[in-house]
């Protein structure tokens, strides 16, 4: 793959503990990725891994270890100039309702001053992306959308400024599967393979495996296998990534069973 | 009842003057009272919010001060502070900071964390977290504190004419004395014109603030 593309994201030895736990959310991780890597993220639920994105940009920091963002500690960076050039969308969606859809999308382009045509602009080219008609949807307020289409909002919000660094956590829960094949395919189009990192989040193992160029399956907060789809799927590192593969094996016994 | 009708219409071509200048009074008083309840009551909210450990306290003692009914609050501040216009003032004001206090605290406590969250994690500054969230999300419900609050004002404005600050208390307390049935008709009616008046205003502004609490999701 890119032999020698920067790190862009690395990850030594950080854990996590939340007050009054008795185990560690996050346990040892340690991760190097490359610039330009669509790194899907794969685990039950609990398994640490929004734990792990909120530690990247900062809303918590790691008990131990340190997370190099481009050279730079990010424990010595300013949070907020850190969050600005990550683009974070939240599991929870999280849009303000008490913005409309345009209101929402323009939130970090204000934050970062752009002139308004630029913004309208943008705003604009997002929503379309997004798979909804502007004219129809600019203007509604988040009440007025279905969960799916405010994922989708919410997607598009996070990639306004087109940052390098993009943390998505599950940003296709809530999309039916049709349109979750066409958004899973736009998003590939958007990471563009060069320059921009992706961490994302699914609970879907076909998703993980069709998305990432390479796959991170956390268990109980450690990383088990962090490794291509194609040596992931032939040489599961142990018995839980193993299981993973397994369970999805029999769905496909399940489908030919019905065909 | 013909009879009090006539004495109603008696009481207007006497007393026109004298009835404008109490209705005056009246609306005075209770919008002074909104206003500096409402600039003691917002910050204290803010401040309870923010420096969480004394919120209890202070949340606390403004609720023991609404337990005492207005009457005794009125009556216990010539005590402290005579009579007239100023004292009334802050005798009501004291009864009306506690619902916009509370409705601060609830308001701004109501905001889902992971909301905050989404603002935080997207470069917003703590203090663009406040005003372009936070506050945001809690207006809803410090405008029903407001709402709330104005009314008890406007009725118990009506008091205040106990300790002689004026207003269409004078109306009815002398209707009482002297047992004159539309004095009490005039009076009463009169503060509940102002109370519905001022809630259909603070409706308004509500309605304006709040354009995407119409939309169900459907
Ligand atoms: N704020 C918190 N306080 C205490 N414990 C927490 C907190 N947030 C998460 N945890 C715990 O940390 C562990 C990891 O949680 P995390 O949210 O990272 O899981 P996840 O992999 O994202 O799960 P899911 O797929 O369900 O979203 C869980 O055991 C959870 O209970
Ligand atoms: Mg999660």
């Amino acid at each position: 793959m890119m032999e020698n593309a920067a790190v862009a994201i690395e990850y030594r030895n950080v854990s996590k503990c939340f007050k009054g736990a008795g185990y560690n959310a996050v346990d040892d991780v340690s991760l190097s990725i490359n610039e330009g890597e669509f790194i899907t993220i794969l685990g039950s639920s609990g398994s640490g891994k929004t734990t792990l994105l909120r530690m990247t940009n900062r809303l918590l920091d790691p008990d131990a270890g340190n997370i190099i963002l481009f050279g730079e500690n990010i424990c010595d960076a300013n949070p907020v100039q850190v969050r600005r050039r990550i683009g974070y969308a939240i599991q929870q969606v999280g849009l303000f309702p008490h913005m409309t859809v345009a209101q929402n999308i323009a939130v970090v382009p204000k934050l970062l001053k752009w002139d308004k045509e630029r913004i309208d602009n943008r705003v604009r080219e997002l929503t379309e992306l997004a798979g909804l008609k502007p004219d129809e949807f600019l203007h509604r307020y988040p009440a007025q959308l279905s969960g799916g289409q405010q994922q989708r909002i919410g997607l598009a919000r996070a990639l306004a400024v087109d940052p390098k660094i993009m943390l998505l956590d599950e940003p296709f829960g809530a999309i039916d599967a049709i349109n979750r094949l066409n958004l899973q395919d736009e998003l590939k189009r958007i990471h563009g393979g060069l320059k921009k990192t992706f961490l994302f989040v699914t609970h879907d193992i076909n998703e993980a495996l069709k998305l990432g160029t390479r796959v991170a399956v956390m268990n109980e907060g450690r990383v088990c296998q962090f490794d291509t789809p194609e040596n992931i799927a032939k040489n599961p590192a142990d018995g839980f990534v193993e299981s993973l593969i397994h369970s999805c094996r029999q769905q496909e016994k399940f489908w030919e069973g019905l065909v | 009842m013909q009879e009090i009708w006539g004495n109603i219409v008696l009481y207007f071509e006497n007393n026109m003057d004298a009835y404008f200048n109490m209705l005056q009074q009246h609306i005075s008083i209770s919008f002074r009272v909104l206003v500096i309840s409402i600039i003691i009551g917002f910050p204290v909210g803010v401040l309870c919010v923010v420096f969480k450990k004394r919120q209890k306290m202070v949340i606390r003692m403004f609720q023991i001060l609404r337990i005492i009914p207005s009457l005794a609050v009125l009556v216990l501040s010539i005590r402290f502070l005579g009579i007239g216009t100023g004292p009334a003032v802050v005798a009501l004001s004291f009864l009306a900071i506690p619902p916009i206090l509370m409705n601060v605290v609830a308001g701004l406590e109501g905001a889902p964390p992971f909301m905050l969250e989404a603002a935080k994690g997207m470069g917003m500054t703590p203090l663009q977290v406040w005003l372009r969230v936070r506050l945001p999300l809690a207006l809803p419900l410090v405008l029903a504190g407001i709402k709330t609050a104005m009314v008890e004002i406007v009725a118990s404005a009506t008091i205040a004419a106990l300790i002689g600050a004026g207003g269409l208390g004078q109306i009815i307390f002398q209707g009482l004395s002297v047992r004159r049935t539309e004095l009490l008709l005039i009076g009463g009616v009169s503060v509940a014109i102002i109370s519905i008046l001022s809630v259909l205003i603070l409706d308004l502004i509500d309605r304006f603030f709040q354009r995407y609490k119409r939309y169900k999701l459907h």
